[in-house]
């Protein structure tokens, strides 16, 4: 174990090949929490890096062992904070698949609807963290404008401005707010004429690009075998899209494009993301008129039981595929829970892609990877 | 491929293996000491399940059950469970993080959280938890020596601040 002080006192902590250890983190302006990385220097290249977890560790797989069906919900609210409403429906429709509980139309259209909304929140924050990770200002407030507009139907529809819940087995907790689809539509309209000012701003910025291109490249084996997911496999031409290949609530009827690059660098991934809000204003489009009338929530029983056995749902979150896997003694709580998170995996090849690179190449490969540390954690 | 034709292939290359299709995938249940042999041959041609998607563990008290979720990049629509069950006195199972990158890490956390000890892993440490827990270290040293309640996500584990429990 490496301690901080120790390594700053010994200054002959030079190697045989002057190698240097630094710390970065846990409390370091790019990694977006408390995220520990060890690096092995040589100069200024990269030679080994090794993170080190578990700051923000809450044990909520265990802690998950002691409440009920709905109560555990909550919880996944505060893993990913940045996809709360994707991770809820997760769990929602995992009881629901155990308990073959019905959800009402309307509930799995706004389902998609929220979901959607939420992969561009997190997208905006990110393009703006990240742009300002590589020395742009600016980005964050152009970003945050458009996000604040999510951020205010969020706290129509269910109250809150982070850690939303308002997802439940069986549908929705409740009616979605009488003012949604206008403001939904107030923001559509406002996203779509705003997406380019980022095109001009980032997309098109000599120093952005040669910051990005050619750095961080994760090959299309590696991104298989690391088990990477989300837009970080699809910037290496890995088509995985769960909404795609086993659609849930509403997207088996809407029409969208799978964002696929090939190229496996940092720019890659941030044309995946900005391709990807596109598609997901594109399915809000599709649905935000057509939300049927009706029941927001069915007919579930006051306790909820799961059936004994093994259960397994698949979401695409903005990070990617998170999967929550139950076991179940046939009891009101579950007997083992694992979630699969994205940003675990996603990590784990960090050292990988970054080995032999500049330390000052790590900012964009890091800031590209998306991560969120609670949700590595855990 | 379709279930009965992936059945005679793995009867094919593993005769001792079993079968359990009462859940939503097919699961298959062997021996420890087969997983890495197994991994190996569905890893390759024909099957290619080369995207490990989750590898974790289940203590059922009388014994640990590891648990791999196996798809294949090339058709999504296969997917594979492998089952097999460790001891949970002496719990030692073969890695396959040479055949997937990925169980590297999620090894590392089975290791720490159920105590299960991987063979030829190339960098078995704790990954989330800190050597010093919230146990104070005369206590750790004590459970540690016991073996006993020491492995955070076991059925039998003594939370000692009381912080889980409800």
């Amino acid at each position: 174990m490496y301690n901080q002080t120790e390594i700053i006192k010994d200054t002959t902590n030079l190697g045989p090949d002057g190698e240097l250890v630094v710390n970065m983190g846990p409390q370091h302006p790019a990694t977006h929490g408390v995220l520990h990385l060890v690096v092995t220097l040589n100069g200024e290249t990269i030679k080994k890096i090794e993170p080190h977890l578990g700051y923000i560790h809450r044990s909520i797989e265990k802690m998950c062992e002691s409440l009920t069906y709905r109560q555990f919900i909550y919880v996944t609210s505060r893993m990913d904070y940045l996809s709360s409403h994707i991770n809820n429906t997760a769990c929602a429709l995992l009881v629901e698949k155990g308990m073959q509980i019905e959800v009402p139309e309307r509930a799995k259209v706004v389902r998609t609807i929220l979901n959607e909304l939420t992969r561009i929140a997190s997208h905006e924050l990110w393009i703006g963290a990240m742009a300002m990770d590589l020395g742009a200002f600016t980005p964050f407030f152009y970003a945050f404008r458009e996000r604040e507009m999510i951020t205010d139907i969020m706290e129509d529809t269910c109250g809150a401005r982070l850690t939303m819940n308002y997802i439940v087995p069986g549908g929705l907790m409740y009616d979605i707010h009488p003012d949604f689809q206008t403001k939904v539509k107030a923001f559509v309209k406002q996203f779509k004429e705003k997406v380019t000012e980022y095109e001009d701003l980032v997309t098109g910025n000599v120093i952005f690009q040669s910051r990005t291109q050619g750095v961080g490249t994760l090959s299309y084996e590696d991104a298989i075998s690391y088990g990477c997911t989300g837009p970080v496999a699809r910037a290496s031409g890995v088509s995985c899209d769960m909404r795609k290949i086993a659609p849930y609530d509403a997207y088996d009827r809407v029409e969208f494009d799978e964002v696929i690059e090939t190229a496996g660098d940092s720019f890659a991934r941030y044309i995946v993301r900005v391709k990807e809000m596109n598609q997901s204003i594109r399915i809000i489009e599709q649905l935000i008129d057509n939300i049927p009338e009706g029941d927001f929530v069915g007919k579930t029983k006051n306790v909820l039981k799961l059936a004994k056995g093994e259960f397994y749902q698949r979401v695409e979150t903005a990070r990617g595929e998170l999967g929550v896997y139950i076991v179940s003694e046939g009891a009101t709580t579950p007997y083992r829970i694992k979630f699969r998170s994205p940003g675990f995996s996603n990590l784990s090849v960090l050292d990988h892609i970054a080995k032999g690179s500049k330390i000052g190449d790590l900012m964009a490969t890091m800031g590209t990877l998306d991560l969120v540390i609670p949700d590595i954690d855990r | 491929m379709d279930i009965e034709s992936i059945k005679s292939y793995i009867t094919a290359h593993a005769p001792e293996a079993t079968f359990d299709e009462t859940g939503e995938w097919l699961n298959i249940i062997v021996e420890s000491n087969h997983v890495k042999p197994l991994a190996a041959v569905l890893h390759g041609q024909p099957m290619q399940l080369d995207f490990l998607f989750c590898l974790t563990c289940v203590d059922y008290k009388t014994h640990l059950t590891m648990v791999y979720h196996l798809t294949s990049s090339k058709d999504r629509s296969i997917n594979i469970v492998i089952k097999a069950n460790v001891n949970s006195a002496d719990p030692i199972i073969e890695t396959v993080s040479d055949i997937w990158r990925t169980a590297e890490f999620l090894e590392r956390e089975v290791f720490e959280m159920f105590g299960v000890e991987f063979l030829h892993h190339p960098d078995l440490r704790k990954l989330i938890l800190e050597e010093e827990t919230a146990i104070a270290v005369d206590e750790q040293k004590e459970l540690v020596t016991e073996k006993k309640g020491y492995w955070p996500l076991r059925k039998d584990f003594e939370d000692p601040i009381n912080m889980i429990k409800l």
